[in-house]
């Protein structure tokens, strides 16, 4: 077939002339296309093309405008706009025709409309929105190819927020009897899977339909979805496999209708689909790799045509043979498949014996060895693809004795590359390389050398910090060091002092820093000489001024004799009236630098650069400064996002929304800590400490940056500051969640009802005398959160008979629970805190909240938490107030189980991890980790908190506080146990845990009016309707109660049949709710600062309603 | 999935254009011309297969027009030569015996092809019968459509 559609196509060109052309004669060679096209084709130039273009594009625009165009002209008239297009003019006031047209015009017209809309608009594009009415008439319209089209145009560019409008309609079309409208409509739905993943999770069950849908088409139309959702979540669908499996074998077999082989070959592409999903499925699976063994060994043998998708679906196989769970006879098999591909004369088939030997290699390295021959003649083939891709797999065996070689033919293949994207990916592989195997110092100093004279001035930035910070820090051996240091310094000036080749800027930057810090071990170097070729830097044009700013840096070390100080003096000179500030700042620094000697061993000491520098990052030396300034009436600085804030409450339009406010909740808000100018100069007063302060303050206050963008800030500053005076503590509080701080709320009142004057002294007053004593107003400012990890242990009385009762309860008190306690409950946690006796007896053996029932029943009784162990007693008494999960056993070995429980703390989610012992020997060296992708474990380190040793039946408590800075409708959480018991190995236990976004959701108190005011400002939003709980005599209150209950939300108000909600997510992101009841259809809108917030929560608030 | 499907001509112009994801109009025109490059600098025996940025790059030429899909790491090189190849099938069969002026002129029809082939950038039909049978039917519909119409255009009633 090919062949024929080749020699057709060969005979083409001198068709090309276009004077007699038998092959146009259907074509519309009379028609305005026809002769716009032969017009163009006739020119010779780029101008006259641009100029005719130009004409026609101005005829066309007249035409559209006209009233008298017909629809059928129109159409025409739109082909024209798509060709000018094509050419890269642009046609923009056709767009708004092209919609139209697919609006009005009959099936042809409405199908060049849909075209043309779908190239020339973008996604995001405003008019999009035009189309939906269109594209939800041709939906229910009873003329299947109507319908073909609005699902053709929905998969190929559809309005993301409007996707809720048609998905009822798509999803009808999952139903439809014929098949060609369900294949599109399931491949419409995947594409809004890939767009807004959320919004279809609902109809899960209706894929799984498709999936087992009687046409093959529409089931393998389905398999797209399934494919990315198994990437996604390979767990959920492992019983899936059995399925896969069983498609695979009877497509393999030919049981499918002949309209699906592709030369003779039975539905290739559905092979090739299953073949991934079965990869994805077996990956580190062995259960599941072993149901699939058979089918794949099938696949392997009858492909045995000597055709391209012959070749397709080997490659794949291949690749998931070595993908999933290994089994020899297979991967001998499958290697023999790779020797196929690699000696094949046919260029592509080698291509990819290359890559899967690069994606095997690994895992295999002999498979390398057999084939190094052909290997070999692939560095030098012609095609430098060819020749990459072997770089490529080259790069994957290296070691440290064909290190040199392989750099060699790396760096060689780079010097005839142009390609960027290649170079910058060869040159990280090379400098990787170099770092990792180098066989002797001047080596690597001088592939290095090559790798940044290649690299050019896009190179990867850690390339150079690596090199550098190489170069600085060392190895173990002070010779060593001195020795590369000096061969790098060595050739460097070497490379100055020749032809000034022009090497690119990051390669001339490292060069000046290493000159500047390590010239003077080259004995006998003048450094009035290192700078004279330094400044011959500066007089070159093609350097960029961040460069200039290097060389200035490294003068600034080099000036320690007086002629180097004389040439340093003039180029600082030189450069302290130049525009850039940056380099005017490097040229007054270099100026002060050379005057004052001893500064500069201060300020530059030798061979110092990785010490570490201690930073006042709370600025605490302006304080003075800022006392001053205070004193003398200056206004107290604001951060940029109150300063919006209360601009926009003084400012802003007032729209509300909403109806009167409950002035009881009005009150309530008013009394909290939001960061008030007061707040914040006493906190930044806090030298030593005010950074963890300011911190803390904000994660206790709701982020507003950015929240209201339309007023320019300088305008308004100094008229706001007139209007400071006294402000009206409702007017300016926003809502935190720490208003329950009644300390907090004291001193807030206190602040903001005395007057301005006394407010200044005050803040003097905390900036001078802070720290001197225990000043409980600071901490006030916000609970002092809780240390991320907290460990404490608990012993059975049986053990404390052994080591316990000596002890004298507080010094048995662990350091970190004083932190932990001492604002909330400091006396319980005192005692809470002791060894064994001073654990209440009844919690040890008191039923409460028995735990025993959730935990794993496969465990031995004897190792399990006794029911006495239920969280109420193993938690500390602070943490008992809150709202928290059912005990949930995660894994045991026999020797440790552990068992995590949620709590929902205000400002995070704690996770407590309860390690308990169940043999009666201690374990040592007990350590837990605590790992996620979408959570971030606080302090963002995943420093492992290590028990040093757990007693016979002991149980360590672990806690981290866990927050969601990117919404994700469910975080993964690994956790790592390890530890050894007493005479043991080290042993370790890997357990992962899902946490859902609710879990990361807390109520936002807010009143009405703020919950207006907010809701204005969050850009971000997502409706859809939702399903009411009908059987109630209020199904909105009671649709809204149910929400409240299961992903604690703030019931704001309920007015009629509207609702108000408000949530955040730890730690602080507004999410707000609108909900309006009609019918039996709960209608909610939600809003969010955060951009996938609003998709999340709605997918949330669905499933809620569905449990319930 | 398949990020764009590019068929230019061996001078480098371009004759179709197909975008299955979204990109900024500079971009496209900047990948377009420098993909076009590349290609058109590549000799005969080449291997087919490009690595070009984050993307594969797949091309063929049939006679003076380039066939160029660029798809995604995972995605395999060999089945989306068979794509285009199949793409062609389509054309030669639709047009009989296609050649570049077919789709030059006729460029919408090519599009219409490639629509009911490909959809959101994956493959959507496989049967060479069941594609065309769509196509034909959406051009019968047109015609009846348009044949009465037309006369009354003609005549000024419109």
């Amino acid at each position: 077939m090919s062949d024929v559609v080749e020699k057709t196509l060969t005979a083409l060109p001198s068709l090309l002339s276009l004077d007699s052309q038998p092959g146009a004669g259907k074509l519309s060679v009379t028609s305005k296309l026809g002769s716009l096209i032969r017009g163009i084709t006739e020119l010779t130039s780029k101008h006259e093309e641009e100029k005719l273009i130009k004409k026609e594009l101005a005829a066309i625009k007249e035409h559209v405008s006209s009233p008298n165009t017909t629809l059928r002209q129109m159409k025409e008239i739109m082909v024209r706009a798509i060709y000018c297009e094509m050419l890269g003019f642009e046609a923009s006031f056709c767009y708004i025709h092209a919609i139209k047209l697919a609006q009005q015009g009959s099936m042809f017209e409405k199908r060049v409309g849909y075209l043309a809309v779908s190239l020339f608009l973008r996604e995001g594009h405003d008019l999009l929105l035009l189309l939906v009415n269109t594209v939800l008439k041709d939906l229910q319209s009873t003329n299947l190819i109507e319908v073909c089209m609005a699902l053709t145009v929905v998969s190929q560019i559809f309005p993301k927020d409007m996707i809720p409008a048609v998905l009822p309609l798509v999803e009808d079309k999952l139903t439809h009897s014929k098949e060609i409208i369900r294949r599109k409509a399931v491949l419409a739905l995947y594409k809004f899977y890939l767009m807004a993943p959320n919004q279809v999770q609902h109809i899960h069950d209706k894929f799984r339909r498709a999936l087992c849908d009687k046409d093959p088409g529409v089931m393998t139309a389905s398999l797209h979805i399934y494919l990315q959702m198994i990437k996604e979540s390979p767990e959920n669908y492992k019983e899936l496999a059995g399925s896969f499996v069983v498609i695979l074998k009877q497509v393999v077999s030919g049981k499918l209708p002949a309209d699906f082989s592709y030369h003779s070959v039975p539905a290739p592409w559905l092979q090739m689909q299953l073949l991934r999903i079965l990869a994805l499925l077996g990956k580190e699976d062995q259960r599941t790799s072993e149901i699939m063994y058979e089918v794949l060994d099938e696949s392997l043998r009858r492909a045995e045509i000597n055709h391209n998708i012959t070749y397709a679906i080997l490659y794949e196989c291949v690749k998931t043979v070595y993908t999933i769970h290994p089994k020899s006879e297979l991967l001998e098999k499958a290697a023999k498949c790779i020797g196929k591909f690699v000696l094949s004369p046919k260029i592509n088939l080698k291509y990819l014996g290359l890559k899967a030997l690069t994606y095997v290699v690994q895992q295999d390295p002999n498979l390398a060895l057999q084939h190094q021959m052909t290997i070999i003649e692939c560095l030098d083939h012609p095609d430098p693809i060819i020749k990459r891709e072997t770089l490529e797999l080259l790069y994957r065996i290296t070691n440290a004795q064909n290190v040199t070689v392989i750099v060699e033919k790396m760096l060689d293949f780079l010097r005839h590359s142009r390609d960027e994207y290649t170079v910058i990916g060869l040159v990280g592989k090379v400098a990787e390389l170099a770092e990792k195997y180098a066989p002797d110092n001047s080596w690597f100093v001088q592939t290095m050398n090559a790798v940044f004279s290649l690299g050019g001035d896009a190179m990867q930035p850690d390339i150079t910090n690596n090199f550098l910070r190489l170069l600085a820090e060392g190895f173990d051996n002070a010779e060593e060091d001195r020795q590369l240091r000096l061969l790098a310094v060595d050739s460097y000036l070497s490379l100055l002092g020749g032809e000034a080749a022009s090497l690119p800027q990051p390669f001339l930057q490292i060069i000046s820093w290493v000159l500047g810090e390590y010239s003077y071990l080259k004995v006998g170097q003048d450094p009035t000489d290192v700078l004279a070729r330094l400044g011959a830097l500066l007089e070159r044009h093609d350097i960029t001024t961040e460069t200039r700013c290097w060389v200035l840096a490294a003068m600034g070390k080099l000036c320690t004799t007086d002629g180097a100080l004389r040439r340093a003096r003039e180029v600082a000179h030189q450069y302290s009236a130049c525009l850039d500030t940056a380099l005017r700042q490097q040229a007054m620094e270099l100026e002060l630098l050379g005057q004052d000697a001893p500064l500069r061993h201060r300020v530059l000491p030798h061979d110092a650069s990785c010490e570490d520098l201690e930073v006042d990052s709370s600025l605490s030396f302006l304080d003075g400064f800022v006392s001053e300034a205070l004193a003398l009436g200056a206004a107290p600085y604001k951060p940029p996002h109150q300063r919006q804030e209360e601009l926009s409450q003084h400012k802003a339009l007032n729209f509300e929304p909403y109806g009167p406010s409950l002035p009881a909740s009005l009150s309530a808000c008013s009394l909290t800590d939001r960061q008030s100018p007061t707040a914040m100069s006493l906190s930044s007063g806090i030298s030593g400490n005010s950074t963890e302060q300011m911190q803390k303050a904000s994660s206790n206050t709701l982020k507003l940056d950015g929240v209201k963008k339309v007023w320019g800030k300088e305008g308004y500053l100094p008229q706001k500051e007139a209007t400071e005076e006294a402000p009206p503590p409702v007017a300016s509080s926003a809502p935190t969640p720490s208003c329950q701080q009644g300390g907090a709320e004291h001193t807030q009142l206190a602040v903001s009802s005395a007057g301005e004057e006394e407010q200044e002294k005050r803040q003097l007053a905390a900036t001078l005398f802070v720290g001197l004593g225990s000043q409980n107003s600071l901490c006030l400012m916000g609970k002092p959160d809780a240390a991320p990890k907290r460990i404490w242990r608990r012993q059975r009385p049986d053990q404390e008979a052994l080591d316990g009762g000596s002890r004298p309860p507080v010094s048995s008190v662990d350091d970190t629970l004083d932190g932990l306690f001492d604002d909330a409950v400091p006396d319980s946690a005192l005692l809470y805190s002791l060894d064994g006796p001073s654990v209440p007896q009844s919690c040890l053996d008191g039923g409460g909240e028995a735990a025993g029932g959730s935990l794993d029943a496969g465990m031995e009784p004897a190792l399990a938490l006794s029911p006495g162990d239920a969280p109420g007693s193993l938690l500390p008494p602070a943490l008992l107030a809150l709202p928290r999960s059912d005990m949930e056993a995660l894994c045991s070995d026999g020797t440790l189980s552990v068992c995590a429980c949620k709590v929902y703390q205000r400002d995070a989610l704690l996770l407590a991890l309860f390690l308990s012992n169940a043999c009666d020997l201690p374990l040592e060296e007990l350590s837990c980790d605590v790992t996620s992708e979408e959570a971030k474990v606080t302090d963002g380190y995943t420093t492992a908190a290590s028990i040093s040793l757990l007693a016979g039946r002991g149980v360590a408590v672990v806690l981290h506080h866990l927050v969601m800075e990117l919404p994700s409708s469910q975080a993964v959480v690994a956790v790592r146990v390890s530890y050894r018991p007493g005479a043991g190995a080290p042993t370790q236990q890997a357990v992962s845990l899902s946490l859902s976004l609710a879990d990361f959701i807390r109520p936002l108190p807010v009143s009405t009016e703020e919950y207006g005011r907010l809701w204005l400002s969050f850009s971000n939003d997502v409706k859809q309707n939702l399903r009411l709980l009908a059987d109630s005599e209020d199904p909105l209150a009671a649709t809204l109660a149910a929400l409240k209950d299961k992903l604690r939300l703030h019931i704001v108000d309920i007015i009629g049949a509207e609702g108000i909600v408000a949530c955040q997510l730890v730690p602080g992101q507004p999410c707000l709710l609108h909900c309006h009841a009609h019918g039996g259809t709960l209608t909610a809108w939600l809003r969010s600062p955060l951009p996938t917030l609003p998709d999340c929560l709605l997918y949330h608030c669905q499933k809620a309603i569905e449990e319930s | 999935m398949m990020r764009f499907m590019l068929l230019f001509s061996r001078q480098g112009k371009l004759r179709l254009q197909k975008w299955y994801t979204a990109a900024a109009e500079r971009d496209r025109k900047k990948m377009v011309r420098e993909l076009m490059q590349v290609v058109l600098a590549r000799k005969p025996k080449m291997c087919s297969f490009l690595e070009w940025r984050d993307l594969k790059i797949v091309y063929k030429r049939y006679a003076s027009l380039y066939f160029c899909c660029a798809v995604e790491e995972q995605d395999n090189e060999l089945v989306t030569l068979e794509v285009i190849h199949r793409f062609v099938e389509l054309l030669d069969k639709y047009f009989g015996s296609v050649c570049e002026l077919d789709i030059i002129f006729n460029f919408e029809k090519a599009y219409f092809i490639l629509d009911e082939f490909l959809m959101g950038g994956e493959i959507q039909d496989t049967s060479k019968k069941s594609v065309l049978k769509a196509i034909e039917q959406a051009d019968l519909l047109q015609e009846e459509d348009e044949s009465p119409r037309s006369v009354l255009e003609e005549m000024g009633l419109a």
